[in-house]
């Protein structure tokens, strides 16, 4: 019997090494995002409750008890929801043509969105002023056109805003569900089509649910970059359109507040692993 | 399957997002070469003397320098450190993987801001201020998550036992790590390396914290430069940065394929 013969596959304390090594392998990038991520965050949870005088919450009751910061509040969700939402309807019709394109015209398309997402973002930003001020190219082009007599304002208020951080989040959003689009079978949607079910009917109970993961992972990204984006209302907006990324950098660069920026920094961070929390949770559901 | 209607509003879509997303980087290159000092579009004339000037330009060099330093080391730092952590995920022998997989690209979902402050915090509780030293730290969080999630995809799709195979034909442990998985991976390493660079090249919200006076990473010097005296300068600079990322994608394009890229980008 050839079989007795072999060594078992595995003996026991060759797993304890294996565990072992596993460990070992894991240690040094445990150590950066315990010491340099987790801790660091826990430490400014500290300092936003924390002052000379003990434990305090006043930090927290001028945020969320003051109309100006629920204001502020309000604007970075407001930038999170518009820019998500505008990148959603964009980007997932966008994502179908993108999957069935095929050859040269497929390599341009993905061109289009990968270097774009190369380019620094204050680059871009940038770029958005010199098209949207009042002599620039957009202005220029609606007056040629003739759809507009004189140039509009448009740098520095929310469009201008909106259009910018739409502009520089879109590939977060096409990327991700691009990547489920074009590993959807085609036979589902025939096998509905095939059973009787409408256009519409097929889109929303096939479709939809299938591409689902991609367009949970493409919000999350995008609403959780855009409710957080400093760089971009800096430059397109300014000072009438305070987020909460602008006050923290206000906070610590300017004012020399660390616990109330340290409290908004806290904030804007629930509102991210909310949003992380609720993508997971909606991803993991059975359909 | 898709009505004629659903597939010409998907085309037309794709092809105007394809637009949008192009057209602040023509821009910035048509500024670039403006005869005159405001940004006059459409061109009157051409003219490259703001490229000349970006080396004039206050703090450029040393910038420049202290960007790439950083971004170098703390990519190859995260590649050494993310691929190792990414093996043992993928062999499944680690108590707890899953869960340790989603700390390590946690970092991407959390707002670039709340992490620079705080750094800030923790790196003042404990007296740690050097500047160029806290700025590579703190970049091994920028750079460690887009290397675990692409080596964590990559070393997904890697049959482990090709390791087994080579090790029976008389290969030691290293070399076949070295002469089997490495080459294997090639496509993930250099999709891992490229991102993790760019993401640490850029950084503006975790850095501007940790910079001083002295020393400012590049994004902090272009945001300055706008912000004081926006001039085609800076456009010159911004079209040299994106003609050198054009020639990275490019030529990655031609070693692994886009298409493979944004497989592994979600």
């Amino acid at each position: 019997m050839t079989e007795a013969a072999l060594p078992a596959p595995v003996s026991a304390p060759a797993v304890d090494r294996e565990r072992l090594a596993a460990v070992g392998f894991v240690l040094p990038s445990f150590v950066i995002i315990a010491g340099v991520f987790a801790l660091p965050l826990v430490l400014l949870l500290g300092v936003s409750i924390v002052d000379a005088n003990g434990l305090t919450f006043a930090h927290y009751k001028r945020l969320l008890g003051t109309p100006y910061y629920l204001g502020v509040i309000w604007n970075s969700l407001r930038l999170g929801l518009l820019t998500t939402l505008i990148a959603f309807l964009i980007s997932y019709p966008a994502a179908f043509a993108l999957a069935r394109a095929r050859g040269p015209l497929r390599s341009v398309l993905l061109a289009t969105l990968f270097l774009p997402l190369a380019a620094s973002v204050i680059v871009k930003a940038f770029a958005w002023t010199i098209l949207l001020r009042s002599d620039g190219i957009v202005n220029e082009t609606l007056m040629a056109l003739g759809i507009i007599e004189d140039p509009i304002r448009m740098i520095f208020t929310e469009t201008a805003l909106i259009v910018g951080a739409v502009n520089i989040f879109l590939p977060f959003m096409i990327l991700p569900i691009y990547a489920i689009v074009a590993q959807l079978d085609p036979r589902y949607a025939e096998a509905a089509s095939t059973l009787g079910a409408s256009p519409v009917v097929t889109f929303f109970r096939v479709i939809l649910p299938l591409t689902l993961p991609g367009i949970i992972a493409g919000v999350a990204l995008v609403f959780s970059l855009s409710v957080s984006a400093y760089v971009v209302p800096t430059l397109l907006i300014g000072e009438k359109y305070p987020t909460l990324a602008t006050t923290i950098a206000k906070a610590y660069l300017l004012a020399r507040e660390p616990g109330f920026g340290a409290a908004a920094g806290v904030v804007l961070l629930a509102i991210a692993i909310a949003i992380v929390a609720l993508s997971a949770r909606l991803s993991r559901e059975p359909k | 399957m898709m009505t004629r209607t659903a597939i010409i509003v998907c085309w037309v879509m794709a092809i105007g997002l394809a637009l949008f997303l192009v057209v602040p980087l023509l821009v910035i290159a048509a500024a670039s070469f403006s005869p005159t000092p405001v940004f006059d579009l459409p061109l009157t004339g051409a003219s490259t003397r703001w490229y000349g000037r970006i080396a004039r330009l206050d703090g450029f060099w040393p910038s420049l320098l202290l960007s790439l330093q950083i971004a170098l080391f703390s990519t190859a730092i995260s590649l050494v450190c993310g691929t190792l952590a990414a093996i043992a995920i993928a062999r499944g022998k680690l108590p707890g993987a899953g869960i340790f997989a989603t700390a390590l690209v946690s970092p991407l979902m959390m707002p670039g801001l709340v992490l620079g402050i705080a750094l800030l915090q923790g790196f003042r509780a404990v007296g740690f201020t050097a500047p160029w030293a806290t700025l590579l730290v703190a970049h091994l969080v920028i750079t460690l998550p887009y290397v675990a999630r692409t080596m964590i995809a990559g070393l997904a799709r890697f049959d482990f036992t090709l390791i087994e195979a080579a090790r029976t034909l008389g290969c030691t442990y290293p070399g076949s790590v070295l002469r089997v998985m490495v080459p294997a991976l090639a496509p993930s390493f250099l999709i891992a390396g490229i991102f993790s660079f760019l993401a640490s090249f850029d950084n503006y919200p975790v850095s501007i914290f940790l910079a001083d006076v002295r020393t400012k990473t590049l994004p902090i010097r272009m945001l300055q430069y706008i912000e004081e005296a926006p001039d085609p300068t800076l456009a010159a600079l911004s079209t040299l940065i994106l003609a050198g990322t054009v020639i990275l994608l490019v030529v990655s394009d031609r070693v692994v394929g886009l298409h493979r890229m944004a497989g592994t980008s979600d």
